[in-house]
């Protein structure tokens, strides 16, 4: 399992391996957003928030596919499905490691692109907090929409029609924390929300993507 | 009849041959029930001292959302089916249930849309009832483009079954997220769609044929569309089987 | 018996290809699977190695005994060769990839990336990966595809090799692999026969 850990993650930083395209998308959109909405500061640092969580939201979306799709496409899909890892591992592992290379250095860039935005200042900790807590669950949430598509020519569009509602539910708790945190309201109820919603996915859901996998090797 | 009997109409041409005898009951009772219950409402019943004859369009409105929702619940409990018991007509209703369920969401939008205009003077707003229906809108779609976009119907028929699992319990969980979003925004929502609870007698006896018209259309048009799914899949069968040089 | 297959159908893509096959697999034996293209010869393989379920009879065997090598080889090819052998070794829980590395003669290529190799150097590093899982059962689907006169020698020897300690093959392949001492298993006669057309409306097949 900490093998395939450590050799997802290499595959990703290594050349070709995608790694830093979902950063260098979130800030663009981040950047692109004043061009849309005009410079004032005091729009920018009210939809701040909710840009920022969008923009994370899009680029974790960005890297869904390859996944599985690079695995499945060299037959090593096959071999660790035959492999003593259990289903259930390989996907959690693969989540796991989407979520190093794409969901992490998210959390981390978005404090600086929310500097671009005017962010308020008390938004910062709970911006970086509910990013943290809620990109995991896109992340697994993810998994299962690649296992879905998996075998699929041109799944990448179906992907993100079949992800996109599943993500409504994190987005909305993810995105009122980082809210109300900027507005110094009371943020207790949406991060218990969101952290439950991650848990939760992060318990039951590979169960389902193993599931989908096992269909569509046979 | 014991539940046992009830699988026996699992089997395609069983269940063909049932439907051939039923299905002309279900079709012309629910144009029945249509007609009477939607001539009643919108002819028979007295304008809304505040809506005016606006408040009518409940009668298409609040059925095609009943069936919205109850049509997803039938495809929940297919998918089931056809994951524990793996009958292939299971798998093929829920199937045919999903674009009918989609229309009836597209149609209590656009009745919702229609009907809000005059009321609160928009035709759209994120009201969380409005946005949960958008929601299951946008569930619909993705069940139904993953059905399409896989070739092999057992394949097709598993992973779509998993997805209705799993979106179902999205959806609930995005239904409270909306609940919950939306009063975070308007500190307690302005607009309040709950007609159900006080609506008078007299729109209510229309409204409750009107749905009931609703539900056998549901019927009908399921049974309808299992029977072509049904003969599609079994032409498909036959081609394989010609390719196989049979 | 490490493996005994009885009475088993199968269907690829929902239309039955092969049927009644029956076969067992001792250790220390060696099968060759023949049979024309399309037949389902990589079903029958898939379904031993438990990718896909049976249409009807059994499978016997022990899971964690068996390793599938399919018509890809897994390899990734921005990872030097030791690395993904390495990677395979760990998953299959061993650590030691030198001997593969000989067997295959991989040695002078260890440290490059894989995607720099040629077909044939690929397809060594593929069939290398076999001796680092450890395991008993080979299911293997047409592993000399694209591999020269040398190398096959080379794969038949591993084969042999493999034998010798007590294990088993199983090899969908088309040329002489020269093991003689493999029994030969020739698919043709089993293909499926069409369902009777009034059978038909169960499962649609």
């Amino acid at each position: 399992m900490i093998a395939l850990l450590v050799r997802d993650i290499r595959l990703a930083m290594r050349a070709g391996g995608g790694f830093g395209l979902g950063l260098s998308f979130f800030l663009i959109v981040v950047v692109l957003v004043p061009f849309g909405v005009g410079p004032q500061s005091a729009l920018l640092s009210k939809i701040a928030p909710g840009i920022l969580w969008l923009g994370a939201l899009l680029a974790c979306l960005l890297s869904l596919d390859r996944i599985f799709a690079l695995d499945w496409e060299d037959g090593s899909l096959d071999l660790l499905a035959t492999s003593p890892l259990p289903m259930e591992g390989i996907v959690s592992v693969k989540a796991l490691a989407h979520w190093l290379t794409t969901g992490l250095p998210l959390v981390l860039v978005a404090p600086v692109l929310g500097v671009l935005l005017n962010l308020p200042e008390a938004g910062f900790l709970w911006l970086t907090l509910s990013l943290a807590l809620g990109t995991p669950a896109l992340s697994v949430i993810g998994t299962f929409g690649a296992a879905l598509t998996v075998g699929l020519k041109r799944g990448g569009l179906l992907l993100s029609l079949l992800v996109l509602p599943l993500y409504v539910p994190t987005l909305i708790f993810g995105a009122e924390v980082a809210r109300r945190g900027a507005e110094g309201f009371d943020i207790t109820t949406p991060l218990l929300f969101l952290a439950g919603i991650t848990c939760g996915t992060i318990a039951l859901l590979p169960f389902a993507s193993a599931a989908v996998l096992r269909v569509n090797l046979r | 009849m014991s539940l046992n009997a009830l699988w026996e109409y699992a089997n395609p041409k069983k269940f063909i041959q049932t439907t051939d005898r039923v299905l002309p009951w279900f079709a012309w009772s629910a144009a029945l029930t249509l007609v009477v219950g939607l001539i009643w409402g919108f002819f028979f019943t007295p304008d809304d001292y505040r809506q005016g004859s606006t408040v009518k369009i409940i009668y298409l409105h609040v059925p095609a959302a009943l069936m919205a929702i109850n049509a997803w619940l039938m495809m929940l409990i297919t998918s089931l089916v056809w994951i524990v018991r793996r009958h292939h007509v299971s798998a093929l209703a829920a199937r045919a249930a999903a674009p009918v369920g989609m229309i009836m969401t597209v149609i209590a939008l656009l009745t919702g849309a229609i009907w809000g205009q005059p009321m609160w003077g928009t035709w759209w707003a994120w009201d969380p009832r409005l946005t949960s229906f958008l929601i299951l809108f946008l569930f619909y779609l993705g069940y139904i483009a993953l059905w399409e976009a896989i070739e092999n119907d057992d394949t097709a028929a598993d992973l779509t079954s998993i997805l209705c699992l799993v979106g179902s319990v999205f959806a609930l969980l995005s239904r409270y997220a909306v609940n919950f979003w939306n009063q975070g925004l308007h500190q307690g929502a302005s607009l309040s769609l709950d007609k159900e609870e006080n609506v008078h007698d007299v729109f209510w006896y229309p409204l409750v044929v009107a749905m009931a018209g609703f539900a056998l259309l549901f019927i009908a048009l399921v049974l309808m569309r299992t029977r072509t799914e049904i003969r599609a899949r079994r032409m498909r069968a036959l081609l394989a089987r010609e390719r196989m040089g049979a | 018996m490490m493996l005994t297959v009885t009475d088993l159908s199968i269907a690829r893509g929902g239309i039955p290809v092969l049927e009644g096959l029956n076969l067992t697999l001792g250790a220390g034996q060696a099968m060759v699977l023949r049979g024309p293209n399309g037949i389902g010869k990589t079903t029958f393989l898939r379904t031993i190695a438990g990718l896909q379920p049976p249409l009807s009879g059994q499978v016997e065997v022990t899971p964690e005994s068996l390793v599938y090598a399919g018509h890809a080889d897994g390899i990734k090819p921005t990872l030097t060769v030791t690395e993904n052998l390495s990677f395979w070794a760990q998953a299959f829980g061993n650590r030691d990839i030198s001997a593969a590395i000989s067997a295959f003669a991989l040695g002078p290529l260890a440290g490059r990336p894989a995607g720099a190799l040629s077909a044939g150097q690929k397809r060594r590093l593929g069939l290398a990966r076999l001796l680092v899982t450890g395991r008993e059962i080979w299911v293997l689907d047409e592993p000399t595809v694209s591999l020269d006169t040398d190398a096959v020698a080379m794969f038949a020897a591993a084969v042999r090799a493999h034998l010798a300690q007590g294990g088993a093959a199983l090899i969908a392949t088309h040329i002489d692999l020269g093991l003689s001492e493999a029994q030969v298993l020739d698919v043709g006669p089993y293909r499926a026969k069409p369902l009777d057309i009034e059978d038909f409306d169960g499962a649609f097949l």
